[in-house]
């Protein structure tokens, strides 16, 4: 199973599962990080976290700790 | 006939403000919601008979109370039901942005769409059919770019309860989805009903938007490849700071500071002084105005130049989408005093000063993350406290002055680490927030909303700080000149009784003198306080501005009362101890409430005098005494 913190900078991936909890689950999705979008890993901030991605068009930042538990294929 | 309600709503960084400034222009008061420290704009605006009032809400991606703001903006529209809502729709970045134009849909609000930003959308490629647009959601949509106030005229022109609420013919698939949501809501199947507003969405786009040629990398996206480089990130960020700094102090505070200083102290104190005797004004009412009056408020307004420059920048980085950055940067070390990387650059200003430190701390997620860097900002060592160190390390430490005013900077710094991650454990304890955030394109920011934010923070300091500093400066006179018998000289006065009743509590600090105590009591009015009074209970007079000349002057005294070790334990409890007035009254507003205000003055004291005894007496043990 890959998570989308498995996913090197420059590459591509499409959300299959979102197993985050709590209110970062809520956030995530409202922001679009839903099953089928297509989600760009930007880059990875200078001190190692968080992450940059690019879905739907923006720029979006989370932890790493959230991007393990987002499931891609 | 009563004033029509328009509130703007829609995501951060789609122009919502600039729109709410081209609006209302001069017409706005901006303050907080009630309780809490999210900003809340109102304001006018007059069209031939009728006048609208225009509420600017808090910027949001959805509003399904994730966080305080998304709270106040579905309590705003379900209670106070305003008679429009404009979505403002950034059309560059439709996808995410409709998302919360379905939930507004979905609430029945009488909604209309300002579609912002569409020469950016243009310039990705993007064609919008916004007739077709309009059709998928059954809303009136009217295309603007806020920044150059283009559009603004049809919106206002549009401005009806009839024509938002007149659901234009609702195409089918619309009436569709609104069932299917309201199914999914009664299901309470949250995730489906995300998915389904998404999906719905992915449809109207499909019929509406056109995109034209590929999509090449965006000059956004190059800028950013370099200004958070994984090497290069973090030194140019400090490059931009050590530059905002040097500004702010070198080329504008520090010369407007001494300009004003003088301007005050010099030809406005004489021309008053001068005026009152003409008058035949009594002496104490002459000296309460020039001493105390114009010398206490004229010693917080001389920073006032450097507290707006300060706010300039602040919205200068904000409106350009680089604080975003340093959040991004800085995230992962933030994240050690449990809060995120939005609280870096509030505490970062804290160097300059707390004021705007504060104020910078409402950028944070949550009230309560916004309180523990409201309340461990004054920790960092602001530039009023600065003069303290200088005098009293040319007094002492001539040798060594870099390496203890450096370490007063790093005591300062750990000190709010540690109460920041107390604050966190105890009082302010919960699950930590979710670090989620956008990252925004990097745009020019509209010169006509950075002078107004940077006007309305500054105001509202000179405001609130001015009416308290007004008064702490009338008591603080009257104290210093008066005692039982009445008119009195310094040493006799009730403020060199008092501190000679607070002297005892620093015996064993070392610095357990009258006129330390009255030094320390004036430094809440204002930290630079503590050198000029220094100079005048030692009967000095003024003291030179110059920290090694100053020490000249004070050196025949200061050895009497001080040796090197209480000196620094006296500069520890100056670093630490309850903020300056301003910083207090700053503190008041943001934290909305007298109780964590007076915490906010009481813990730093508590903190100071335990703090400064302990570097005492281990200073004594380590044989530093001498």
């Amino acid at each position: 199973m890959k998570t989308l913190k498995d996913i090197k900078p420059g590459q591509s991936a499409v959300v299959d599962k979102v197993m985050v909890t709590g209110t970062a689950k809520g956030r995530l999705m409202a922001m679009g990080v839903l099953k089928g979008a297509t989600i760009r890993v930007v880059k990875v901030a200078p001190l190692g976290d968080p992450i940059e991605v690019q879905i739907r068009g923006y720029n979006l930042s989370f932890r790493k700790a959230e991007a393990e538990q987002i499931m891609v294929i | 006939m009563s004033a029509i309600t328009i509130a703007l709503a829609g995501n951060p960084n789609t122009g919502k403000t600039t729109l709410f400034n081209a609006l209302t222009g001069a017409h706005q008061h901006i303050g907080n919601w009630p309780g809490v420290t999210v900003e809340k704009a109102i304001g006018q605006l007059k069209k031939e008979d009728k006048t609208f009032t225009i509420v600017d809400l808090p910027g949001t991606y959805s509003i399904s109370a994730y966080s305080l703001e998304e709270k106040i903006v579905a309590d705003y529209l379900q209670k106070e039901k305003p008679d429009v809502v404009v979505n403002v729709v950034d059309a560059s970045n439709l996808e995410r942005n409709l998302y919360l134009t379905m939930q507004l849909i979905e609430a029945g609000a009488p909604l209309m769409i300002a579609l912002n930003m569409v020469d950016d959308a243009k310039q990705k490629g993007m064609q919008i059919d916004i007739e077709s647009l309009s059709r998928c959601l059954g809303v009136p949509i009217v295309p603007t770019v806020a920044s150059r106030k283009e559009g603004l005229k049809d919106l206002v022109e549009r401005f009806s309860p009839a024509i938002a609420t007149a659901k234009a013919q609702q195409a089918p698939a619309l009436s569709d989805y609104l069932a299917l949501a309201e199914s999914l809501r009664t299901a309470n199947d949250e995730d489906s009903l995300i998915e389904g507003r998404y999906h719905f969405i992915s449809q109207v786009l499909e019929q509406s938007v056109r995109i034209d040629g590929p999509q090449e990398e965006s000059f956004s996206n190059t800028l950013d490849n370099i200004l958070t480089h994984r090497v290069l990130g973090i030194p140019i960020f400090l490059g931009i700071m050590y530059l905002m700094f040097e500004i702010a102090f070198s080329w504008i505070g520090k010369p407007l500071q001494d300009l004003l200083d003088d301007w005050i102290s010099g030809p406005v104190s004489d021309f008053v002084s001068e005026s009152l005797v003409s008058l035949g004004v009594a002496d104490w009412l002459q000296s309460l105005v020039v001493d105390g009056i114009i010398a206490g408020v004229g010693s917080v307004l001389a920073f006032v130049p450097l507290i707006f420059t300060l706010f300039l920048f602040i919205s200068i980085l904000d409106g350009s989408g680089y604080m975003a950055r340093v959040a991004f940067i800085m995230d992962q070390a933030m994240r050690k005093i449990g809060l995120s990387g939005k609280a870096f650059m509030p505490m970062l200003i804290g160097f300059g000063c707390s004021v705007p430190a504060i104020m910078g701390a409402r950028v944070l997620d949550s009230e309560r993350d916004r309180r523990v860097a409201a309340l461990i900002a004054p920790l960092m060592s602001c530039s009023a406290r600065l003069p303290i160190y200088a005098l009293f390390t040319a007094l002492f430490f001539t040798e060594n002055e870099t390496l203890i005013i450096f370490s007063l900077y790093v005591l300062g710094i750990a000190l709010a680490i540690l109460m920041g991650i107390l604050f966190k454990k105890t009082i302010l304890k919960g699950e930590s927030e979710p670090f989620v955030m956008e990252l925004p394109p990097y745009r020019l920011p509209a010169l006509h909303t950075v002078l107004i934010q940077t006007w309305e923070k500054g105001k509202g300091f000179l405001i609130k700080a001015g009416t308290i500093i007004f008064s702490m400066s009338v008591v603080l006179w009257f104290l210093s000149n008066y005692n039982f018998d009445g008119p009195a000289e310094m040493q006799d006065s009730f403020l060199a009784a008092i501190g000679g009743f607070i002297a005892p509590l620093f015996t064993f600090h070392g610095f357990g003198s009258w006129e330390a105590g009255v030094a320390v009591l004036t430094g809440i009015l204002a930290k630079e306080a503590v050198v000029s009074t220094l100079g005048i209970v030692y009967g000095i007079g003024e003291l030179s501005g110059d920290a090694v000349d100053a020490a000249t002057q004070l050196m025949p005294v200061a050895q009497v009362h001080f040796t090197a070790l209480s000196a620094y334990a006296f500069m520890v409890f100056t670093l630490i101890y309850t903020p300056c007035m301003a910083a207090m009254a700053t503190l008041k507003k943001e934290l909305g409430s007298w109780k964590w205000t007076l915490l906010g003055a009481v813990y730093p004291l508590v903190l100071a005098w335990l703090v400064s005894l302990v570097v005492y007496q281990v200073g004594l043990l380590l044989g530093f005494g001498g």
